[in-house]
């Protein structure tokens, strides 16, 4: 098992060093001349100059890039131009309220859409799987930004459920003292019960809306596999053996079925990553896809290329961690490692 | 001994064959028939559109501003007074035409480079493989931001970034379609009457893997679609006063909260109905041209 997840890693560096070479290429693709682009439309000759020396662009393309490994390796990805703070600084402050959101929509999308797969595998043709495909097209079909908007008219404008799109928290509310950075851990470890709630309730329509968008590739994946399995002979064999019938489906069909799921986990991370961001400007969400967005429409590039880093980075750890828990759940891939 | 002839019987071959078939998953299948339908509604409005509106999408008329739909207004008006059912129509062309254009972009880019990886293996395989690795190491629409924010911010560029970040998916498909048929009796065919590795590739690969690839273009024009509009919601590419459906609903947002649903509403049904036609019909022609494939 150990072997096989440190083989893993090491394959995980070459995706590392092309994610960091494309991230530096983008910078240095940008229009134009990067340091008057640096320096704003006022700088004049001089000024440009100094920009271009201080941000190392007089040097050949290779030093500048083993420059920018070695900031990285510091741990710094520059400065905002807007607001002068280091982007390092501000992602970190971010994260944990993209993170909280992100996961709560998977963990909610993976308890819908796995049962409703196997249910609709289970019973063929019924209207639950018609009711599953239903669904899972129109989940695919929906732009999440979309469907934010839809959730916030009914739920906030219409019955009035839930509180104004507007951030984690209430404005007027303190926030919960900070140790994971997830106001529904910190507010659970601080007992205050009513903090956790209100947070919560800040949480789920944002939550739902990924769910919903995420939803769709799990439930049809389950469905699939479930079928493919339920077919094979070893589970023909188990009802032959006259085991009870859930028996066969959780203990013999389900976990085979889950690996390709498990597989598909990497795209639909790819797919939860980025619709964050649109999530994040639908609901005002404090989270790293909105500092990301004001610094687009600003044209301040640090913060975006800090954040793409962040987001590949932790994409790639995701792809790691779903290699390791596939070892986890099929003793086969852990006897090849 | 008499000769047992039939008449009027004939097998079925070549297009015919095709067409015999494509009816019959269309009778069998009425949902593809529908997104067929739907397909072709688009593209009409997409040509025709700006000829049809009643309303001029520009005009803006702060008199009548944030209206609900009526019947001079059929989807209400936005908050400079401007008939949003004319913005969805016209908007079609370049939502439409941006999906168009990137899939074309990469069907070429990923396409030919997946054929050549996939025919000529050794070198140009690993480098094809290696770009294709590094652009899945990202969340894809993420990367799309990066691109457009590098590259700036204009439409075109969200065509190049939409089709950059799916390059992966057509030179696979292209890849492993080409690779099978690599060492195929009318592959080998074709070398033995003289012809270059070149010409093989371009006039018998490339033919035989056209209706798989046809099948991709089709299944990836619902999230171009998307990503597109997703790029445009966030404030890039597109600019006000321009009609386009991701810009409208961003636009629309702010008016959410307070209660005026309509202006975000049809933009996002535009495309909502877009997105789930063109994957639809995706479905439906991979049934028509592969149909081991279907779920």
């Amino acid at each position: 098992m150990l072997t096989m997840i440190l083989k893993r890693l090491l394959l995980a560096i070459p995706s590392l060093i092309g994610v960091v070479i494309v991230t530096f290429l983008l910078t240095r693709a940008l229009p134009g001349d990067p340091a008057a682009y640096f320096a704003g439309p006022a700088a004049d000759k001089a000024a440009i100059e100094q920009i271009r020396v201080k941000l190392g662009f007089d040097k050949p393309l290779i030093v500048q890039f083993f420059d920018y490994v070695g900031d990285l390796a510091r741990g710094d990805l520059g400065n905002s131009l807007t607001t002068g703070q280091p982007v390092a600084a501000e992602i970190r402050a971010r994260l944990p309220a993209s993170a909280e959101l992100t996961l709560l929509g998977l963990i909610v999308s993976v308890l819908i859409a796995v049962p409703l797969g196997i249910m609709a595998a289970t019973r063929p043709g019924s209207w639950i799987d018609h009711f599953c495909r239903v669904l899972t097209t129109a989940g695919v079909s929906l732009p999440v930004f979309f469907t934010g908007l839809i959730l916030v008219y009914v739920f906030y404008y219409q019955l009035g459920w839930s509180p104004a799109p507007l951030g984690r928290i209430d404005v007027f509310a303190t926030t919960p003292p900070s140790v994971t950075g997830f106001y529904l851990i910190d507010s659970i470890i601080a007992r205050d019960f009513g903090m956790f709630r209100a947070s919560f309730n800040q949480l789920i329509l944002p939550a739902m809306t990924l769910a919903i968008f995420s939803l769709a590739p799990i439930a049809r994946m389950t469905r699939a596999s479930m079928l493919a399995v339920l077919s094979s002979d070893f589970v023909r064999t188990a009802r032959a053996s006259g085991l009870k019938p859930s028996t066969v489906i959780v203990t013999y069909a389900f976990r085979n079925a889950m690996l390709p799921v498990v597989t598909t986990l990497g795209m639909v991370f790819s797919f939860l990553l980025g619709a964050n961001v649109l999530v994040e400007k639908v609901f005002a969400w404090p989270g790293i896809g909105s500092f990301a967005v004001e610094a687009l429409i600003s044209s301040d590039f640090a913060p975006v290329q800090g954040f793409v880093l962040t987001m590949a980075v932790m994409y790639v750890a995701l792809n790691l961690l779903i290699d390791v828990f596939y070892g986890i759940i099929d003793p086969r891939v852990r006897m090849e490692g | 001994m008499r000769d047992i002839t039939v008449t009027g019987v004939r097998p079925v071959t070549g297009l015919l064959a095709t067409l015999q078939h494509t009816r019959y998953v269309l009778a069998e299948n009425p949902v593809t028939a529908f997104a067929f339908g739907l397909f072709v509604l688009i593209v009409v409005t997409a040509i025709f559109g700006p000829h049809l509106v009643p309303i001029d999408p520009l005009q803006s008329d702060t008199a009548q501003a944030l209206k609900p739909p009526s019947a001079r207004h059929w989807f209400g008006t936005d908050q400079l007074g401007r008939d949003i059912f004319s913005r969805v129509i016209v908007a079609t062309r370049l939502d439409f035409g941006i999906a168009i254009a990137s899939v074309a972009l990469v069907f070429a880019m990923g396409g030919l480079a997946g054929v050549a990886a996939g025919f000529f293996g050794g070198w140009t395989d690993r480098i094809v493989g290696r770009i294709s690795d590094t652009i899945m190491a990202f969340p894809l629409f993420v990367l799309a931001m990066g691109i457009v924010a590098a590259l700036g911010n204009t439409v075109t560029n969200i065509v190049i970034a939409t089709a950059i970040v799916n390059f992966p998916l057509y030179a696979r498909v292209a890849r492993s379609e080409a690779n099978v048929r690599r060492e195929a009796g009318f592959v080998q065919a074709a070398r033995l009457s003289g012809n270059g590795e070149f010409r093989i590739l371009l006039t018998q690969i490339l033919p035989n893997i056209m209706p798989i690839m046809v099948v991709q273009m089709s299944l990836t024009m619902g999230y171009a679609i998307l990503n597109a509009a997703g790029l445009s919601f966030i404030g890039l590419g597109v600019r006000p006063p321009q009609a386009e459906w991701g810009i409208m609903v961003a636009e629309g947002a702010a008016f959410i909260v307070s209660g005026e649903w309509w202006i975000a509403l049809f933009p996002g049904l535009a495309l909502m109905i877009a997105v789930f036609c063109f994957n639809l019909l995706g479905d439906g022609l991979r049934d028509i041209v592969d149909p081991q494939r279907r779920t």
